[in-house]
């Protein structure tokens, strides 16, 4: 009885205490903090509960912090009855924020799963007035999705105060949702909110729409039918759209991993089954140029990738033009020795690789500009996969110029026509033999600085591209850039548009078959090379 | 008078009376001799020595393709694994009652992936000469209508390589699936019995190397006949120049098909004497790598002499065992990846066809100057 009675006594002090204490803080004064103090500091839940809404509604700043110290259990209560929150071992006032060293150890306020539900909302409630545009993104969302009818006040005000055109349009969609479901609302606000939802037009709003409850009248149910309709045809054509990018991104990840073969294969003839470690040995320049720049010059991370590009290339090139010289000239005219040759040099390279870097997957970091993601309507854009694109279109025509337009590309194509004549013209044949191996490797170790991006970096990283490469080329037809580049765009988008109906797997079995089907009926390619090329 | 010309060949014959001796010997030192004696032959050693003979028939059925028609399939690895296949299931279908669920028809995987009831294509394999037609019949049959299509089509040389190898591919990815009804990943496994006798036991592995042997033998002279047969000479012409065996007015397709077919009818053989050794068959070995290794093995024997790919393939075999279970294991892919190099670089015409070019020379500057010997096929392509 008589520790009953202290422990009132202590709770009227501490309430004279955090009264007096509240006296200056301009924010503060609008906020009972006594009644809330003691609210919090109540063994019922109920009045903890209580408290929680009172402290939401009041729109004051130090509110977040309360509720997220109580969320936390960080919420404590001082000995002398004062509201505190634990930082980490030091406590602060919880009203007004200034460091408090309490005499005894505090008692931290219990909450209960109703009490959580609660402040859920709560919370939810007042991010909507947070000042970084990221959070209050998110509270739109979560309100929207709660439905929580009860924070239209809230939300009239946060819609009022928004300046972000974007985060705005998020909260009046939320305010729709609680507006559709409101029963007390009007007709007209009803259906008009359908409008709004309808306007928003993704996969949450048809959720929505489609769960309305029955005692919604005709008119917004029939309007919310039709706005589904609406809402699902457009999400069809969103998704069609989507999966055509995917089917880009894969289609220029394949080119970028077939175009070097298409110079080694196409131009020259040589089936090189280490093309794929040639990716794989940029994709570890990759990787060792991070690596040096992350102990050496943290503050190039972020242009690790322009670092490794050339490094790449050249690594590449250089391994490819010492494969040439040491293996591949003395097999010319013999394919399929050619074949063996460079298969036992792909297993030499992994091997090579794995004694040196380990059998497992190596980190490769995502500078800043290639992580994340944009919408664009619709679709979700990474950046990742979007500069791959971007910088495999940049690898094909640059190619394409070199070929077409510099003294080394004209000696190519000169000795893959008529290599005896081009010799005749005093064009070192072997020495552009050498060359165009290196360039071929080259580009394939520019397309695993690439792949290094959206793949695991292993020793087996080159083994996954070949056979697909492979197909590209001989699917777009021999000798061919073009036919490459719509090869590989055929491919990556009809393989994602398969994966819907059949499986990522079945999808790309179905393809394969394909394929092979395709080259039987045009056994040299999509753009096939006309004339005496195609006998030699 | 075809059965003369078989005798005639010394290589061959030394060949088979090898294999003879070994179907009996081996078995023999494995049952009859105590364990510990110095003769005595472990079942492991048998098992292992069991699994070579399967390569080698593998390697001879990609000879008979590539040695002697110019075909070079890199996905014979997927004709052996639908044997292997074909048997698995025979043999899954024997453990019966006894698997870890206990269901009498299905077995444990299609439980374990809560299946009803047998998928129509199982039906049948519990009946032993049902799965054994089945070894021969779909290979060959897969092979026929692929190469019904691509050689029509007239796809040849480094094309048809890469084709093959895709189809290979696509396998893998297939039976990588567990909607397939072969046991996805894990494959088909914990094989109780064979014909009635225990795969376990010392008998039965020592009859199943018995018959890997005589099998071996059987293929070496069915591969000997078609290729000391007319259709043989076609086929070689075919190997050398295609074209001109065309505007002779032969059907170069169909000379094809036929030795492609039965190839890969030969190497579903061998994938149906592997797996009882072994005691599992799952996707791996649908693995391009795989049959790419095949080409190896037939490129050191030496392709185009079929003794040569079949030892081969014991060969190679014998020293991936010897490196992988040694010290020496981080450095097999270095030693396979050379082998691939140098005997495409240097040992064109492999151990064999350079050993006989070897003593028909000698021969020749021996005595008299003799007519040389059947000459080795040209290496280039």
């Amino acid at each position: 009885m008589a520790h009953a009675v202290f422990l009132i006594l202590s709770r009227i002090l501490a309430v004279l205490v955090v009264a007096f204490a509240l006296a200056h803080p301009a924010a503060a004064q609008t906020l009972d903090t006594a009644a809330l103090a003691k609210g919090f500091a109540s063994r019922s839940f109920d009045d903890v509960e209580k408290a929680v809404t009172q402290l939401a509604a009041s729109g004051s700043p130090r509110a977040e912090p309360i509720l997220r110290a109580l969320n936390d259990r960080l919420l404590v209560i001082a000995a002398d009855g004062a509201l505190l929150i634990d930082k980490a071992g030091a406590y602060e006032n919880a009203f007004t924020g200034e460091a408090v060293t309490p005499t005894a150890k505090p008692t931290p306020i219990r909450v209960n799963n109703k009490i959580r539900t609660t402040l859920a909302a709560a919370m939810g409630a007042l991010t909507l007035m947070s000042p970084d545009r990221q959070k209050r993104l998110e509270a739109a969302e979560a309100v929207f999705k709660s439905r929580d009818a009860s924070a239209r006040p809230l939300l009239d005000k946060a819609i009022a105060a928004e300046t972000d055109a974007r985060v705005k349009a998020r909260l009046i969609e939320a305010r729709a949702a609680g507006v559709l479901l409101d029963q007390t609302a009007t007709e007209a606000e009803r259906v008009e909110a359908v409008a709004t939802i309808r306007a928003r037009g993704d996969q949450d709003a048809k959720g929505l729409l489609s769960s309305l409850p029955a005692e919604v009248p005709p008119a917004v149910k029939a309007a919310a039918d039709r706005a589904i309709t609406a809402i699902e045809a457009e999400l069809a054509l969103w998704n069609v759209a989507q999966n055509g990018y995917y089917g880009l991104s894969l289609g220029s990840v394949l080119l970028l991993a077939a175009i070097g073969l298409a110079i080694t294969f196409g131009v020259m003839g040589i089936i090189n089954m280490a093309h794929g470690e040639m990716v794989m040995i940029g994709a570890y320049v990759t990787f060792v140029v991070q690596e040096t720049i992350r102990t050496s010059f943290p503050g190039l991370f972020d242009y690790s990738l322009l670092i490794a590009l050339p490094l790449a290339f050249l690594v590449a090139a250089i391994v490819g033009m010492a494969i040439e010289r040491s293996v591949i000239r003395f097999l010319y005219g013999r394919p399929l020795e050619t074949l063996l040759a460079t298969w036992g040099i792909s297993l030499i390279l992994q091997q090579a690789v794995r004694t040196l870097f380990g059998p497992t997957n190596r980190e490769v970091g995502a500078p800043s500009f290639m992580s994340g993601a944009f919408d664009l309507g619709g679709l979700v854009i990474t950046y990742n996969r979007l500069w791959i694109i971007v910088f495999t279109l940049v690898v094909f025509f640059a190619l394409l110029m070199l070929l077409r337009f510099t003294a080394l590309g004209l000696q190519m194509r000169a000795v893959t026509q008529n290599r005896r004549m081009a010799a005749a013209m005093g064009i070192r044949t072997n020495r552009i033999d050498m060359l165009t191996f290196g360039l071929g490797s080259g580009i394939a170790g520019l397309a695993g600085v690439a792949l290094s991006q959206i793949d695991n970096v292993s020793p087996n990283l080159g083994q996954g591209y070949i056979i697909d490469s492979f197909m590209v080329v001989v699917f777009g037809g021999v000798g061919n850039l073009w036919g490459t580049l719509v090869g590989a765009f055929t491919i990556g988008i009809a393989n994602k548009f398969l994966e819907p109906y059949a499986g990522a797997v079945l999808g790309k079995i179905l393809l394969l078959v394909f394929i092979i089907l395709f080259i039987q009926k045009r056994p040299r390619g999509l753009f096939a090379l006309k004339g005496r090329a195609v006998e030699a | 008078m075809l059965t003369a010309k078989l005798l005639a060949d010394r290589r061959g014959l030394i060949f088979l009376a090898i294999l003879a001796a070994a179907a009996i010997l081996v078995p023999a030192l494995n049952l009859l001799t105590p364990e510990g004696s110095a003769l005595h032959v472990p079942t492991y050693a048998m098992s292992l020595m069991g699994k070579y003979l399967t390569y080698a028939i593998l390697a001879l059925a990609l000879d008979l393709v590539w040695g002697y028609c110019g075909i070079l399939s890199l996905g014979h690895g997927a004709f052996f694994a639908l044997g292997g296949y074909a048997m698995g299931m025979y043999l899954m279908r024997q453990i019966g009652p006894r698997g870890v669920y206990g269901n009498p028809v299905l077995p444990d995987f299609m439980v374990f992936l809560n299946w009803k009831e047998l998928p129509w294509y199982w039906y049948g394999f519990d009946w032993f000469p049902f799965a054994a037609l089945m070894v021969v019949a779909v290979p060959g049959l897969i092979a026929f209508i692929f190469g019904w299509f691509a050689f029509r089509s007239r796809v040849t040389g480094v094309y048809l390589s890469i084709i093959t190898q895709a189809l290979t591919y696509a396998l893998l990815l297939a039976f990588f699936r567990n909607d397939m009804g072969f046991g996805g990943n894990n494959g088909l496994t914990d094989f109780k019995d064979i014909l009635g006798f225990n795969i376990q036991s010392d008998a039965t592995r020592a009859g199943l190397f018995a018959l890997t042997a005589l099998t071996l033998a059987a293929a070496y002279l069915i591969a000997r006949s078609v290729v000391m047969s007319k259709a043989g000479k076609v086929l070689l012409a075919v190997r050398d120049a295609e074209s001109r065996v065309r505007f002779l007015g032969y059907r170069a397709d169909n000379y094809k098909l036929f030795v492609f077919t039965l190839s890969a009818m030969m190497a579903g053989i061998a994938g149906a004497l592997y797996v009882p050794q072994i005691g599992i068959i799952n996707p791996s070995e649908f693995a391009p790598g795989n049959s790419i290794e095949v080409v190896i093995w037939t490129a050191v024997g030496g392709r185009g002499t079929l003794v040569g790919p079949a030892i081969g393939a014991i060969l190679v075999n014998f020293a991936k065992t010897t490196f992988t279970t040694g010290a020496l294991a981080p450095y097999w892919l270095f030693a396979l990846g050379g082998l691939f190099v140098l005997v495409t670089l240097f040992l064109p015409k492999g151990i064999v066809g350079t050993a006989s070019d070897y003593l028909a020379r000698r021969r020749a500057a021996g005595a008299k100057p003799e007519p040389v010997a059947a000459p080795t096929p040209d290496p280039a392509e």
